[in-house]
C-alpha cells in the first residue's frame, strides 16, 4: 500500500494528547534570568535619557540596559534567505534597542532580574525622557508631503513602489461602451494569534551562544543573530523545539538577538524572554494592512476589457518582510482574472504602527477581499450572476506566467467552483433567499483565490535533509524545513516511506527538533513550501540512500544492485519479489562488518526552480440579523486544489483552521490604535475578537486532486491558501443577503450599523429629529 | 507570579471584617479573575490583599425566613446558573451570568465581585437592577442592607465602607420582586463567548392573572451609562398596558430618555443607542412570552 | 522585602502532596514549576485563552488566574493525570489523535480537561451545547471543527452510541 495519500494519525499526536511535548518554555533551566522589555509610551520620538537608578535598586534586578548601550550594527529580522546580492537584501533598519521610537511599544531598554517580579517592576521603575516627534498611522497620509519621517534612507516614508504593465490601458478603456466599476477596498492590522507566545532563551556554550527559540526557521535566525551581534554565523547555535504556532510571526527574526546579546552582558548566564500576549501583538509582527484602489472596464457581455489597481502597504515602524507581500499581492491581479491591458502599482509605506510581516496567505487575504469584493461587484454592475461571471473570467486551464513558469495544468478555478457550489447547493438557495425581505434576510457568496507555492524565482529555493539508517532497519529524517504545527513531520515521514521503500511511516524517525549545529541548512516553514519543496529533497537523498542500501546487499548476497529493489522495509528481487535480505538484517549486517563496517547514511541538498499553482475557493451561506447587525455563519465551504494529498486528514485540518481565519478577517479582528496617541487599543485577547467556538459553523474542507506536474509526490501549497478567500466570500454573500456591499472588513457589528444606516436598512426615527 | 506585597487568608466572616479592619489598604479578592488580571498589568501591583475564598459558608442559595431568595456573594456564576432554586424563582439571573466570559471564568468569578467592581458592564448587574436586588453587608456593626441602585455610587466605586469593615456577603432577591415575574436577558457581544458585553439589557414583566395587561414592568441596561441603570420612562410606558407590538415600539424607544451609552473605541454611542432600543423590544417580547402572554 | 511562603497540600493527579509556595504564585506557577506539570500551557495569564486549564473538585478553571495558596485541600487533575499508569491514553486522547483535532498541540491539553469535564457528566449534550461548554479555549489552528469531533465521538461511545458524521 502507499504510504503517501493515508490518513495517518500524526507522528507527533500521542505525545501532544498526552502533554508530554516540549515547548520551549518546558525546557527552561531554572535558574534563567527574566530579560522584561520597556516598551516605549510614544508612537514617535527619541528617547532623550533613561533614568535607571530606581530598577537598579530593586532586590533581584541584575542588570538594566537600554538603547544607549546597544551596539550600533543595524539588521534585518525578515525570514528571507540571504542573497549574495546586496540590492536583494533584506532592509537592514533596527537595533537590539532603538533610541528613535518608530512606534507605541518600540524596544528601548531592558531589565534582567533573577526573578519576574524583579524584572517587571524594574521595567515600571525605569524613567524615561523623550523628545516628541508627529506621527503618522495611515498608510496615504504617510506619503503626503511634509509627513512625519520614519528613516532617513527612505524619504517619504516609501520603502519600495513596483508595478506591472500590460497592453496599453490609457487606450484600451477608450472602448465604446465600456462600464467602469472603481472603488476603494481597506483591509485591517490583524495579528497570528497562535496560542503559544514567542519566547526564546540564550546562555553561552564554551564560548559560543545558544538560543532555544520559538521559531519557524531556525537557520535564518543563526544568520541574523550573528550579523546582530557582530559575530561569526558559526559562533551561533540556535534549537528549534516544539512550537505552539506561527503562521509566519515566527517566520521573523523576533527578540532571539536581543536575548543572545543580553547573555554576553552577564557573563554568559541562561537569559530568557517570554512575550506577554500583549507584546505577541504589538511588539513581534502583524499582517499588513493594504488598501486598494480598483478601476476594472467592463464589456457588456460580460469580460474585462482593462483594469488599474493600486496597492497601498502599510509597513508600519520596520521593514521586516517588506514589499515582498505587497509585490506578491500586486502580481496576483495580472493573473486571478487575466486581461489584456493592465496597470498595476504598489507601495509599501513605513507608518508609525508595529512593524508589519509575513501572516499566513502572505498578502493573499488582503488582495482576495479586494479582488473578490470587485469581482463581484463587477457582476453586479453587469446584472451578471456572480458565479457565472466568474466561471467565464477567472483564469483559464494552459494560462502560463513566464515569470514564474507557472502553467495552470488544470482548469482548477471552475472544477473548484462547481464542487463548492455542489456542496452548498448554490443555484436553488440563491433563488430561495432572492425572496427574503424582512429583518432577517439570507445570503450566499462565493470567491475565489490565486495562490503559488515557495519562493522561487524571487527567492531562493533550497532544502537538505539526511537520512540515517538504522540498526531496526527504521530510517532517522533531518531536515530544516520545520514543524510548526501544520503536520509537517507527518507528511515527510509518509514521503520518506514511499520514496526509500519502508513498510509503514512509523519506521520513520523524524528528528523534529532542529539544531542548526546538526540539522542540515533548510529554510524553515513560510510560503506553503514544505511539503512541495522538501519532496524533492527527500526523492533526492531516498534514491541515494537506496542506492546505498542496493550496493551493500548486492556485494553481501553477491547479486546486482540493478536487479534489486526495496519494498516494505525489504531488499527483494525485481524479478520475482523475493526477499534477499530484510533492511534490519543489512544494516545490522553492515555496521558490525569487522572489516567494512558501514553506516549507510545519505545526504543531499536539493535547488528548486519551480513553482506551482494553488487555487480554490471559498461558498458560504449567512443569515443576517439587519436591525441587531449582526451576522451568523450557517455554512461555509472551502474547496482546494493543492494536488495529490500526502495526508487527506491532516489536509482538511489545515483547511479548517485557514477557514477559522479567514472568518477573523472576514468579520472580527482588527488591532485598533487610538489616534491620539498611536497607542494599541485591544492587544489582548478579550479585546481583539477571535472567533470562538461558538462563532463557527461546521466548517467544510473539500479537495479537487490534479498532480501537480513539477513534484516528485505530485504535490503543492496548502499551508497558506485556506485562509485567503474566506473573508470576501462572506463579504459577498452578506451582499447578496442584503444588498449592500461593504468594502472593508473586519465585516463587525459597527460598520453594518453605519453600512445599513447609509443604505437605509436601518432608520434611528429619533437621529433623524436632531 | 503575582507581584503582591502581602496576603490574608479569612477564614469566616468574621476573620474578614477583622482582617479588613488592621488592613484597610488592601485589597479584598474573591474569585480573583478581575483583581489577578489587574495586579498583573500593573495596576494593582505591589498591593496587599485579603483573600475571601475560602469562606465557604459565603456560598450558597437559599430562600431565607423572610422569603428572599438569597445567594452567598462568593457563589460562582456556573452554580447559579445550575442552582435549582435559581432556575425556578429567577432563571434570568442564571442565564445571564452564564453569558459571562467563558465556562472557567464562570467556575471562579463570583456574583459577590462581579456587583463589588462596580463596573457597567457586569452581565449580572443590570438583571440585578432589573429584579431590585438587596446587596447584604458584613462590619463591625452588624449587617446593612441597600437597594442595588444605591449601592453602586459611581464607575468602579460602590458603597462598601472599608473603615466599618464591610465585606459584601450577599446578594437578595425579595419575593415581591421575583413573584410571579418573568423576564429576559440579551447580551450583544461581537463574538458568542469569551465576551465583554457591548451592552445588556434585563427586562421583566409581571401580568395580570388573565395575562392581557402588563401589570409591572421593569428594564435595566448594563453599559448604557458609568453603572448600571434603570430605565424609568420606558417602564412608565409598559406599565398597565396591554402587551402589544406597538407598546414594545413606544417601549423601546423610551428608554432613550434614560439610557445614556459613551462614545468609545468599544462601541460608537449611535450605535450602542440603536442597538438598546431593539434589544428592549426584543427582550419585553421574550418576557410576556415567557409570563405566558401572547403579543398582539 | 521577605516573601511569604505556605505549605499547601493538595491530591494533584491522584497523589497527596504538600510543597511550600510562594504565596504570589499562581496554581499555573506552581504545577509547572513546583511539580513539572508542563502540560499545563501559558497563553494568555489572564483567564481569555483557557490553554492553562485544570480540573479542581471536578470543575475546570483557569490556573492562571487562581492563588496557588487556594489549592489547600483541592483535588487537582492536569493533563498528565489522564494517562494511565501503564501509559494507556484516555478514550478522549485516543479521539483527539483518530480525529485530527491536534496540531500544534499548545491548546490541546486545557480542551482535554474541559472535554473530560463534559464527558464525566455521563449524558448527551445538544451540538450547541458542547461548543458553550467548549468555548473557553481559544484555538488558532484546527477552526475547532475536529476538536468537536472528538468530544462528540467520545460522548455518543460513553453512551454505548457510535456516531457517522
Amino acid at each position: 500500500m502507499r504510504k503517501v495519500g493515508q490518513s495517518v494519525a500524526r507522528v507527533d499526536a500521542f505525545d501532544k494528547a498526552a502533554g508530554r511535548t516540549k515547548y520551549y518554555e518546558d525546557r527552561m533551566p531554572a535558574n534563567a534570568l527574566y530579560v522584561r522589555i520597556k516598551h516605549a509610551e510614544k508612537a514617535h520620538a527619541f528617547v532623550k535619557s533613561i533614568d535607571t537608578s530606581a530598577a537598579s535598586a530593586i532586590d533581584g534586578v541584575v542588570k538594566v540596559l537600554t538603547c544607549f548601550d546597544v551596539p550600533d550594527i543595524p539588521f534585518p529580522t525578515a525570514g528571507h534567505p540571504w542573497s549574495m546580492d546586496p540590492g536583494h537584501q533584506d532592509v537592514a533598519d533596527r537595533l537590539l534597542l532603538n533610541r528613535h521610537v518608530r512606534y507605541f511599544g518600540d524596544d528601548i531598554a531592558v531589565v534582567i532580574a533573577e526573578n519576574e517580579v524583579a524584572a517587571n517592576q524594574g521595567v515600571r521603575a525605569l524613567q524615561v525622557e523623550y523628545e516628541e516627534l508627529p506621527f503618522v498611522l495611515d498608510v496615504q497620509k504617510a506619503m503626503e508631503e511634509g509627513a512625519p519621517q520614519l528613516h532617513e534612507r527612505f524619504p517619504g516614508n516609501v520603502l519600495k513602489h513596483t508595478d506591472l504593465r500590460r497592453g496599453n490601458y490609457a487606450e484600451a478603456i477608450k472602448e465604446p461602451g465600456l462600464i467602469k466599476v472603481e472603488k476603494w477596498y481597506d483591509t485591517p492590522t490583524v495579528q497570528h494569534c497562535h496560542i503559544e507566545n514567542f519566547g526564546c532563551f540564550a546562555y553561552e556554550e564554551n564560548g559560543r551562544i545558544v538560543v532555544v527559540t520559538s521559531t519557524q526557521i531556525p537557520h535564518i535566525v543563526r544568520r541574523v543573530v550573528g550579523q546582530a551581534l557582530g559575530r561569526p554565523w558559526g559562533d551561533i547555535e540556535i534549537i528549534k523545539p516544539y512550537i505552539g504556532g506561527g503562521f509566519g510571526n515566527k517566520q521573523d527574526v523576533l527578540y532571539e538577538p536581543l536575548c543572545a546579546w543580553c547573555s554576553t552582558q552577564v557573563g554568559g548566564r541562561c537569559v530568557r524572554v517570554d512575550c506577554s500576549r500583549e507584546e505577541t501583538f504589538v511588539s513581534n509582527r502583524v499582517r499588513h494592512a493594504i488598501r486598494f484602489h480598483i478601476t476594472t472596464w467592463l464589456r457588456k457581455e460580460g469580460t474585462i476589457a482593462a483594469r488599474k489597481v493600486e496597492c497601498y502597504s502599510n509597513q508600519g515602524a520596520y521593514a521586516s518582510h517588506g514589499h515582498s507581500i505587497a509585490a506578491k499581492c500586486m502580481g496576483s491581479f495580472g493573473q486571478h482574472y487575466p486581461c489584456d491591458h493592465l496597470e498595476l502599482d504598489s507601495w509599501t509605506v513605513f507608518t508609525n504602527r508595529p512593524a508589519a510581516g509575513a501572516m499566513r496567505g502572505y498578502g493573499m487575504p488582503q488582495a482576495s477581499f479586494a479582488d473578490e469584493s470587485n469581482i463581484e461587484d463587477c457582476a453586479a454592475a453587469l446584472g451578471m450572476d456572480p458565479y457565472k461571471f466568474r466561471m467565464m473570467n477567472v483564469m483559464p486551464k494552459d494560462f502560463h506566467d513566464a515569470f514564474s513558469g507557472n502553467t495552470n495544468y488544470f482548469d482548477s478555478f471552475r472544477l473548484c467552483l462547481e464542487k463548492g457550489a455542489a456542496y452548498i447547493d448554490y443555484e436553488r438557495k440563491k433563488k430561495e433567499f432572492a425572496g427574503d425581505t424582512g429583518p432577517v434576510r439570507r445570503g450566499i457568496g462565493m470567491a475565489t483565490f490565486w495562490y503559488n507555492t515557495a519562493v522561487y524565482p524571487i527567492s531562493l529555493e533550497t532544502s537538505s535533509n539526511r537520512m540515517l539508517l538504522n540498526l531496526d532497519g527504521t530510517v532517522t529524517f533531518q531536515c530544516g524545513e520545520t514543524e510548526i504545527g501544520q503536520g509537517a513531520d507527518t507528511a515527510y515521514a509518509q514521503m520518506v516511506a514511499e520514496a526509500v521503500g519502508l513498510s509503514s511511516y512509523k519506521d520513520v524517525r523524524v528528528k523534529s527538533c532542529q539544531d542548526t549545529d546538526i540539522t542540515p541548512t533548510g529554510l524553515g516553514a513560510y510560503a506553503s513550501r514544505q511539503t512541495y519543496v522538501a519532496g524533492f529533497a527527500i526523492r533526492q537523498t531516498a534514491d541515494l540512500l537506496r542506492g546505498k542500501i542496493l550496493a551493500s546487499a548486492a556485494a553481501r548476497k553477491e547479486l546486482t544492485a540493478e536487479d534489486l529493489d526495496v519494498v516494505d522495509s525489504c531488499v527483494v528481487l525485481k524479478s520475482d519479489g523475493s526477499p534477499v535480505i530484510t533492511l534490519s538484517e543489512l544494516a545490522m549486517t553492515a555496521q558490525y562488518d569487522p572489516v567494512h563496517s558501514e553506516h549507510i547514511t545519505a545526504e543531499s541538498t536539493y535547488t528548486i526552480r519551480s513553482n506551482a499553482y494553488s487555487f480554490g475557493c471559498t461558498f458560504a451561506e449567512v443569515e443576517v440579523d439587519i436591525p441587531m447587525c449582526k451576522v451568523k455563519i450557517v455554512n461555509m465551504v472551502n474547496v482546494h486544489d493543492c494536488g495529490s494529498l500526502i495526508n487527506p486528514a491532516l489536509a482538511a485540518a489545515q483547511v479548517h483552521g485557514g477557514m477559522s481565519m479567514a472568518i477573523g478577517f472576514g468579520l472580527s479582528e482588527q488591532l485598533l490604535f487610538d489616534e491620539k496617541t498611536g497607542k494599541p487599543l485591544n492587544n489582548n485577547l478579550l479585546d481583539y475578537k477571535l472567533s470562538t467556538f461558538m462563532d463557527h459553523p461546521h466548517l467544510e474542507a473539500q479537495f479537487i486532486e490534479n498532480p501537480e506536474p513539477t513534484s516528485p509526490f505530485g504535490t503543492k501549497a496548502l499551508g497558506e491558501p485556506p485562509t485567503c478567500s474566506g473573508a470576501p466570500a462572506l463579504r459577498n454573500a452578506i451582499y447578496n443577503a442584503t444588498g449592500v456591499a461593504i468594502d472593508r472588513n473586519p465585516i463587525n457589528p459597527h460598520v453594518l450599523y453605519e453600512e445599513f444606516s447609509r443604505a437605509g436598512l436601518i432608520r434611528d426615527a429619533w437621529k433623524e429629529e436632531t | 507570579m503575582y507581584d503582591i506585597k502581602a496576603i490574608y487568608e479569612a477564614e469566616s466572616v468574621e476573620d474578614a471584617v477583622e482582617l479588613r479592619l488592621a488592613h484597610p489598604e488592601a485589597q479584598i479578592i474573591a474569585g480573583g479573575s478581575d483583581v489577578l488580571v489587574q495586579i498583573r498589568e500593573g495596576r494593582r501591583a505591589g498591593k496587599e490583599l485579603i483573600s475571601i475564598y475560602g469562606i465557604d459558608a459565603m456560598r450558597g442559595v437559599s430562600i431565607d425566613e423572610e422569603d428572599n431568595l438569597r445567594i452567598g456573594s462568593l457563589t460562582s456564576f456556573s452554580h447559579i446558573t445550575n442552582n435549582p432554586l435559581v432556575k425556578k424563582i429567577c432563571p434570568v439571573l442564571g442565564e445571564a451570568v452564564d453569558q459571562i466570559g467563558s465556562p472557567q471564568i464562570r467556575n471562579i468569578g463570583t456574583i459577590g465581585g462581579n456587583t463589588c467592581n462596580g463596573v457597567t458592564s457586569a452581565d449580572s448587574a443590570s438583571t440585578l437592577h432589573a429584579w431590585e436586588a438587596i446587596i447584604e453587608l458584613t462590619g463591625k456593626n452588624g449587617i446593612r442592607r441597600l437597594p442595588i441602585k444605591d449601592f453602586y455610587i459611581k464607575a468602579g466605586t460602590v458603597d462598601i465602607r472599608a473603615e466599618e469593615g464591610e465585606i459584601q456577603t450577599a446578594v437578595l432577591i425579595p419575593k415581591e420582586s421575583y413573584e410571579n415575574t418573568f423576564g429576559h436577558y440579551i447580551k450583544y457581544g461581537l463574538r458568542n463567548a469569551m465576551e465583554i458585553a457591548t451592552l445588556g439589557c434585563s427586562v421583566n414583566v409581571r401580568l395580570s392573572p388573565d395575562k392581557r395587561v402588563i401589570e409591572r414592568c421593569r428594564i435595566a441596561y448594563g453599559v448604557a451609562g458609568p453603572v448600571p441603570m434603570r430605565a424609568p420612562s420606558a417602564e412608565a410606558v409598559a406599565n398597565g398596558q396591554a402587551p402589544t407590538m406597538a407598546l414594545a415600539e413606544a417601549f423601546s424607544l423610551a428608554v432613550l430618555e434614560d439610557i445614556n451609552p459613551r462614545d468609545s473605541w468599544r462601541a460608537a454611542k449611535a450605535f450602542r443607542q440603536h442597538i438598546a432600543v431593539e434589544m428592549a423590544k426584543r427582550a419585553l417580547i421574550e418576557s410576556v412570552k415567557r409570563a405566558g402572554g401572547e403579543i398582539a | 522585602m521577605s516573601v511569604q511562603y505556605k505549605v499547601v497540600h493538595c491530591n494533584i493527579n491522584g497523589r497527596a502532596v504538600e510543597r511550600t509556595v510562594d504565596v504570589r504564585a499562581s496554581l499555573t506557577d506552581m504545577l509547572r514549576n513546583d511539580y513539572s506539570l508542563t502540560a499545563v500551557k501559558k497563553g494568555c495569564e489572564v483567564g481569555e485563552c483557557g490553554a492553562c486549564t485544570v480540573l479542581i473538585d471536578g470543575e475546570t478553571f483557569n490556573s492562571c488566574i487562581y492563588l496557588a495558596i487556594w489549592a489547600e485541600g483541592k483535588h487537582i487533575v492536569t493533563l498528565e493525570g489522564l494517562i494511565s499508569p501503564e501509559g494507556e491514553l484516555s478514550d478522549i486522547q485516543q479521539a483527539f489523535i483518530e480525529e485530527t483535532a491536534i496540531q500544534c498541540g499548545f491548546c490541546t491539553p486545557g480542551f482535554l480537561l474541559t472535554a473530560k469535564e463534559i464527558l464525566d457528566a455521563d449524558r448527551m449534550f445538544t451540538d450547541d451545547e458542547l461548543r458553550k461548554m467548549l468555548s473557553g479555549h481559544l484555538c488558532r489552528c484546527t477552526g475547532y471543527e475536529n476538536i468537536f469531533r472528538a468530544v462528540k465521538k467520545t460522548m455518543y461511545r460513553r453512551q454505548g452510541k457510535e456516531i457517522d458524521f
